[in-house]
């Protein structure tokens, strides 16, 4: 399927969940909807760097709450303009994908699990900061105020829940697109032996940088709107260890080697998170939520390390016969 | 005679206290067959390593086809004609053979100036250069499902794929039965006449003095001999290096 036909298709899927959520005329069902939605593009975005090229970011959470605190920096500043969400989520974007570029480049000559502890190490470097920004609302947090009427839709967490849809659309959109370019080879190339890439010919340096903004860029835009979202937002929801935790925890239950694995994967883990939240057996204790996610990625990693689509790919393989 | 394809001057590397590259001088001309001797631990694989960027030497000079490769990254000297197989080979393990051969002529070819293959060319090339190694009916399978010699081959397939002037074969003999020897060796042949240069570095005796033209030994990071390879191995220092006084 070309790209172009591609991306027709997940507009379709995408406007028929809007009308599906807008048939249960509940706000609820957006509230939820778009949590799972955020999972999807932060699982996405994660695995253009830890699945594509083998990069495992632990920072997920520093990205994320730049750009939700790029909003709010930006709203504070241009306070008497009202400035549109698609507007903070590119400026959120950009944010991100810079840092994601500067830490690449501090950090991209660390291999395996160094890299990794460098990004952790962002994250918390990050948040302390934030907690001390006092412009920000430092460790008080910040209120936002939405608007009372959305454009288009009326309903302002419709209204948030659509945004996010386009930009999962687009995340996934380019995933897939990303495995079928040069670009694609290149990570993948760098993936099974970094040395052989160089000896091929990939810039591997580069292509981990492409990488790293890019992704990085795509976990600012998912958190742009996350203020308006939660209304109010401190540097303890920002950089939630759900983030970070979910974004690898996702990609890893559901596949790694292509889009469908991240979006499969958030959308399980995901959907059984806002359940178990508002289930009252499980008493409704958020902290449920990361015993279940430990406990399904510690039984993947060991029944199934190829994740959901790996499985699936093994039946079909099975089913196909030899 | 025209300057030297590769010219190594005085090259020298160390890790910590230990000197791996002394001093290394040599000259490769276009065209010619080169054969790297050196026991274990001699310095092979550094000089390698030092001449494709992968390592950084401290002193001396490295020029290929008229160029200073000082300080070049490995994906820039592979882009200007130097290619290399590794001793134990790397393939890239997700994806196909042919999508291994795949990658050099996208990122290493495609990104010469003037150059420009297009998709169907492309495929052609993975065709043409599996069936040169013998490789074509397993195209669409994993490297995993390679035996010892067609991964041999699969790693020299890739490097010829980024169309070297300079292949540098790291021991890519080690461990194969005798025809599976004379095959790569036939196969190197066949390169050398299409005026690719080779630098075979080789354990197996019987292989480098068949293919060298010349003979260089390393012992523990110095070059201790240079010259015909009948000659070379009656050199008393080469015989002290390999069997003791």
């Amino acid at each position: 399927m070309s790209s172009r036909l591609f991306l027709l298709a997940a507009l379709l899927v995408a406007a028929a969940v809007f009308m599906i959520g807008r048939w249960f005329r509940i706000d609820y069902v957006f509230f939820a909807g778009y949590k799972v939605l955020l999972y999807v593009v932060l699982a996405t975005a994660w695995n253009m760097l830890g699945g594509y090229t083998g990069y495992v970011n632990f920072g997920t959470a520093a990205f994320f709450a730049m750009g939700a605190y790029s909003s709010v920096a930006l709203t504070k500043y241009f306070a008497g303009f009202a400035l549109p969400i698609p507007v903070l989520m590119i400026a959120g974007g950009i944010v991100s994908g810079i840092v994601g570029l500067g830490m690449g480049y501090l950090t991209l000559r660390l291999r395996g699990v160094y890299f990794s502890i460098a990004t952790l190490a962002l994250a918390v470097v990050v948040q302390t900061l934030v907690t001390n920004w006092d412009y920000v609302g430092g460790s008080r947090g910040a209120y936002m105020v939405r608007p009372a009427e959305a454009p288009v839709v009326g309903s302002y967490m419709q209204y948030l829940f659509l945004i996010m849809l386009a930009l999962t659309v687009a995340a996934i959109a380019t995933a897939r697109a990303i495995e079928r370019s040069k670009l694609g080879y290149g990570f993948a190339s760098i993936r099974d032996d970094e040395a052989a890439a160089e000896a091929s010919g990939v810039p591997t340096l580069r292509l981990k940088l492409v990488a790293t903004a890019l992704s990085g860029a795509f976990m600012g835009m998912a958190g742009a709107p996350y203020p308006y979202y939660v209304t109010y937002l401190d540097p303890t929801s920002g950089f939630s260890l759900a983030f970070a935790v979910n974004s690898i925890a996702m990609p890893l239950v559901g596949g790694m080697t292509n889009w469908v694995g991240p979006l499969i994967g958030a959308l399980f883990l995901g959907s059984i998170q806002e359940a178990a939240t508002v289930s009252t057996i499980l008493g409704a204790h958020p902290e449920v939520n990361l015993l279940i996610v430990g406990l399904l990625l510690v039984s993947f990693v060991v029944a199934a390390p190829n994740g959901i689509v790996g499985l699936l790919e093994a039946r079909l393989r099975a089913w196909r016969g030899p | 005679m025209s300057e030297a394809l590769l010219a190594v001057n005085g090259l020298g590397k160390r890790f910590g206290g230990f000197v791996a590259l002394d001093g290394i001088t040599l000259d490769v001309i276009r065209g010619e067959r080169v054969g790297l001797i050196g026991p274990n631990g001699s310095g092979k694989s550094t000089l390698v390593n030092c001449l494709c960027g992968t390592l950084r030497n401290e002193s001396g000079t490295v020029r290929f086809d008229g160029r200073a490769m000082d300080g070049l990254p490995a994906h820039q000297r592979t882009r200007l004609g130097m290619a290399r197989s590794f001793q134990l080979p790397r393939p890239f393990a997700s994806l196909s053979v042919a999508e291994n051969v795949r990658i050099p002529l996208i990122y290493a070819v495609n990104a010469r100036p003037g150059r420009r293959l297009g998709e169907r060319e492309i495929d052609a090339r993975c065709d043409a250069l599996l069936g040169m190694v013998g490789l074509a009916p397993k195209a669409r399978q994993r490297p995993r499902d390679l035996s010892q010699v067609e991964m041999r081959k699969l790693e020299l397939a890739r490097a010829m794929a980024a169309e070297p002037k300079l292949l540098i074969a790291d021991e890519a003999m080690a461990g194969l039965s005798h025809s599976e020897v004379d095959d790569i060796l036939a196969l190197l042949r066949r390169l050398n006449e299409r005026g690719i240069t080779v630098i075979l570095i080789e354990h197996i005796m019987r292989a480098v003095m068949s293919f060298s033209e010349r003979l260089v030994v390393l012992v523990a990071g110095r070059k201790i001999a240079d010259g015909i390879p009948d000659e070379v191995i009656r050199n008393p220092e080469v015989e002290k290096a390999y069997l003791g006084e």
